[in-house]
């Protein structure tokens, strides 16, 4: 893509909503639109730039629209299966004004150079996409137009477009494509108007997954897929227990294998590099190796009492506080409190971690499936004592990602093997690797006490042991804070040689659990219906004048309502056991109701209905899809969901001995989504968090048995 | 290693690669048909399978030495243009969110749907129960499952 014939701007702003744009006449022709996704829609974000000094390497996605009229948006976030390679193109082509038929799709990220703050994790693409994502759309749309205008010598006002045709008031008509080249040459706009929702063909229409063709074809997509001339296959072999390191190693017998090229130790780890992946792995299993530990290795007994420990002791941080809580327990007709109890989770992408690096004294190049490839080739810098401008790091489509593609850990093994064998390598673990060298979830127990008097909760704190890290951000902050008058929120945790991360909707996915668990039990002391305990709840936190508190008593009640109705909560047929949960995360209000019926004397859960408010639904198909894989997957862990150690050694390696649901456990999920006008906000952790809670809640009413630890299927068949 | 022939999506391929080599690598690896997914190496999540002589088969653990002359059919190979019943259906339902699984699951329901064309939901489901999507689009694969037996 030649980009020296770029149009200079000539004045100098102060940062607005438009130079974050720049358009420029391409050498084969077309007009090619370069805009900064993520720098551009920060809300609060003044800064003066001067836009004369910006260049295209300033921006992180584009938009190329040819001779032909045919789009080409340049996707800039990683898609790990959420779906933003389909919905963000979409907001463009809404404003744009083009037919989705039209437009064609690419990832970007080739080049970070050109890219820049890529990330997909906490929900976040298309919430704050959306101005930026509209506005460039918009204003590529009025050069379009401001084209034809002169081309016709008409007002620009008088002209109308649709479906990538301008028509003017004689009933004359010119396609994106004939003007694009004129346009190029225009000066970008400075303010252009959006649609009104009600205006929108795009955006609210269900659009399949733009990669779906090419991944029921069996095209090479995924990192794993990835392949170069010449390039050596990495097995590694790691310590087998957290806290351990590597005495000595043998890797006579491992250079016996057919097709080893290479036994190296780097750090506490071995590599085996073969000319294929079976050579590799078989390599690694013929590597003989002694361990050694300076201390007492870890084992989830020890956890368990640890975390115990610190929710019986004072080594807290408070992360909220309301009114006097100790009064309220003081004052309180009955006081109520339980502990909470979750496991370790693996991540378990399908597609286990892997990762493409060929480290050369010129250039460093790195390919691979990574939810955070800025901040992952910094490491690699800063790791080979290189420049960033060295480095030059491809996203391929990832098997998907669920918080563990977060960590490049993967990918600084493969740069640090790369460069020691002075080779092109791609690192790739196994599925045994993949669940035993994990950036787990960590294990959390939650303590909740709520104070009761004259029949209401007059206090509740809430106290988090945890392994490694605490809840974070606005966290403390969600319901039910605000809606009690003495309440507070402490924290603790455990440093341990486990590495712990984030996992899917981190925190929120057990302390959901927990809370609504727990409120199911506030409910049936004060005999009161769960969902209408509840919405009088939020009544207290509507009009909040408290800046922390993010989430919207109102939105919550409107959720709660339409799942209740769609439900038909309360009036379930005979033998059909409801559970109610709801929950806001990742600034999408959710709720639900699951439904249990026996069979065989077992609980199973046949239905969840949900709703949801997440704004504007731009893409209705994945928004779905996302609700629905995001309900199963929390039942899932919910239900089987375990993973412990002995000594340091993960008990579970590969899907033998760790349980994911399967398509025979799974309910049905009914998706509804409560219709307004507001911006979108994300959707690819929020289903998630409630989706326990209101199976426990099912159980509770179908079995008489309350679960409060995860996950379910201990406790469901003792 | 020793040479072998292996008649794969109509077409005879010739390879040399060791015995015990699972047919899953030497596909991705060695004739890059990387359609084909890794995702246990022990026959517990699907993302590897493909027909044997028209049989959904786990291709991780099979090995290279064990086919013989069995016809050996890869989701590049499934249909001429992408348009089987069920790729179509997966099409039509918007099955996918990562995609990793999904070959997999393509192949587990197509082999399915040879045997039983049409099956009620409680089949459907026994039939995909091998195949694990961790996206968990189970509720798409049972209605695009379910489609496609309707198409076929």
């Amino acid at each position: 893509m030649k980009l020296d014939k770029m149009k200079s701007q000539k004045n100098t702003l102060a940062f607005s909503r438009r130079n974050f744009l720049k358009t420029s006449a391409l050498a084969g022709g077309g007009m090619l639109i370069g805009f900064n996704l993520i720098g551009a829609c920060k809300p609060e974000a003044v800064m003066p730039i001067d836009i004369a000094s910006l260049n295209f390497n300033d921006f992180n996605a584009f938009i190329k629209i040819a001779d032909n009229g045919i789009v080409t948006i340049f996707s800039p976030n990683p898609e790990i299966g959420q779906g933003v390679k389909t919905s963000m193109p979409m907001i463009i082509a809404e404003e744009l004004d083009v037919a989705w038929k039209h437009v064609h799709v690419v990832q970007g990220g080739l080049d970070t150079k050109n890219y820049k703050r890529q990330v997909a994790g906490g929900s976040q693409s298309i919430r704050s996409g959306w101005d930026a994502l509209r506005t460039t759309g918009a204003t590529a749309k009025k050069m379009l137009i401001n084209a034809a205008a002169k081309k016709w010598n008409v007002d620009p006002a008088t002209c109308s477009v649709s479906e990538g045709i301008i028509t003017n008031q004689k009933g004359d008509t010119l396609g994106f494509g004939d003007v694009v080249k004129v346009a190029a040459t225009l000066e970008v706009p400075e303010n252009v108007t959006l649609k009104e929702p009600e205006d929108y063909k795009i955006i609210g229409q269900g659009k399949g997954n733009v990669d779906t063709h090419n991944i029921i074809s069996g095209k090479p997509l995924f990192g794993l897929d990835y392949k170069l001339e010449g390039m050596l296959y990495a097995s590694v072999l790691r310590p087998p227990a957290f806290g351990q390191k590597l005495e000595s190693f043998d890797g006579t017998k491992a250079k016996t294998v057919n097709g080893v090229v290479e036994v190296l130790k780097f750090g506490d780890k071995i590599a085996v590099l073969a000319n294929n992946t079976w050579a590799a792995m078989k390599g690694k299993k013929a590597v003989s190796a002694k361990w050694e530990s300076d201390k007492k290795l870890e084992s989830t007994e020890d956890h368990d009492k640890i975390l115990i420990a610190l929710l019986d002791g004072d080594k807290f941080k408070t992360k909220r506080e309301d009114g006097a809580i100790d009064e309220a327990f003081a004052t309180a007709d009955k006081i109520i409190e339980r502990t909470y109890e979750s496991p370790f989770l693996p991540h378990n992408c399908m597609e286990p971690m892997n990762f493409y690096a060929d480290v050369t004294p010129e250039k460093i190049h790195l390919v691979g499936p990574i939810q955070t490839p800025e901040w992952t080739m910094g490491r690699v810098a800063t790791l080979l004592k290189r420049e960033k401008e060295e480095i030059h790091l491809e996203m391929t489509r990832m098997g998907g990602g669920f918080g563990r593609r977060l960590y490049g850990d993967f990918a600084l093994e493969a740069a640090e093997i790369s460069s020691l064998s002075k080779k092109p390598v791609k690192v790739v673990f196994s599925r045994e690797d993949d669940m035993t060298a994990g950036t787990y979830r960590p294990a959390i127990k939650y303590r909740i006490k709520a104070s009761i008097k004259g029949g209401e909760i007059t206090g509740y704190y809430l106290k988090e042991a945890a392994i490694n890290s605490n809840m974070y951000g606005a966290i403390p902050n969600f319901f039910p804070a605000g809606t009690i008058e003495n309440f507070k929120v402490d924290a603790a945790n455990y440093k341990s040689d486990i590495t712990t991360g984030a996992w899917r909707a981190p925190y929120t996915n057990f302390l959901a659990f927990a809370e609504q668990s727990f409120f199911d039990e506030l409910a049936s002391e004060l005999n009161i219906d769960a969902v209408q305990l509840r919405l009088d709840l939020l009544q207290k936190v509507k009009g909040t004048k408290d800046k922390k508190i993010k989430y919207s008593g109102q939105r919550m009640e409107d959720t709660i309502k339409l799942v209740a109705k769609k439900s038909n909560w309360g009036k379930a047929q005979p033998g059909v056991y409801q559970g109610f949960s709801a929950y806001y995360s990742h600034n999408t209000h959710v709720a639900e109701v699951a439904e249990v019926v026996m069979k065989d004397g077992v609980p199973v859960v046949t239905k969840v209905t949900v709703a949801v408010d997440c704004g504007i639904v731009v893409n209705p198909s994945g928004a779905r899809n996302q609700v629905e894989g995001g309900v199963i997957d929390g039942i899932g862990h919910a239900m089987y969901g375990d993973f412990s150690f002995e000594n340091g050694v993960p008990q579970a390696t590969n899907f033998d001995t760790y349980r994911l649901i399967r398509i025979q456990e799974t309910p049905s999920v009914d998706v509804h989504f409560v219709e307004n006008k507001l911006s979108p906000t994300g959707l690819g952790e929020p289903g998630l968090p409630p989706a326990g809670g209101a199976v426990a809640n099912a159980i509770k009413k179908a079995t008489g048995k309350r679960l409060m630890k995860q996950p379910f299927i201990k406790d469901l068949i003792s | 290693m020793a040479i072998f022939q292996l008649k794969i999506n109509k077409k005879v391929h010739k390879v040399d690669v060791d015995e015990d080599t699972p047919l899953l690598w030497v596909l991705r690896d060695t004739l890059d048909l990387v359609g084909t997914k890794y995702g246990c190496g022990i026959g517990q999540c699907g993302a590897c399978t493909i027909h044997i002589n028209g049989v959904a088969t786990r291709s991780c653990l099979l090995p290279v030495s064990a086919i013989h002359k069995s016809e050996i059919t890869t989701i590049e190979g499934l249909s001429e243009k992408n348009n089987h019943p069920v790729q179509e259906a997966w099409k039509e339902i918007d099955v996918p969110q990562c995609g990793y699984c999904q070959a997999g699951q393509v192949m587990t329901a197509s082999s399915f749907l040879k045997e039983n064309s049409n099956p009620t939901t409680e089949e459907i489901r026994e039939a995909m129960h091998g195949n694990i999507c961790r996206c968990a689009s189970y509720n798409r694969i049972e209605k695009a499952v379910a489609l496609a037996a309707k198409k076929s």
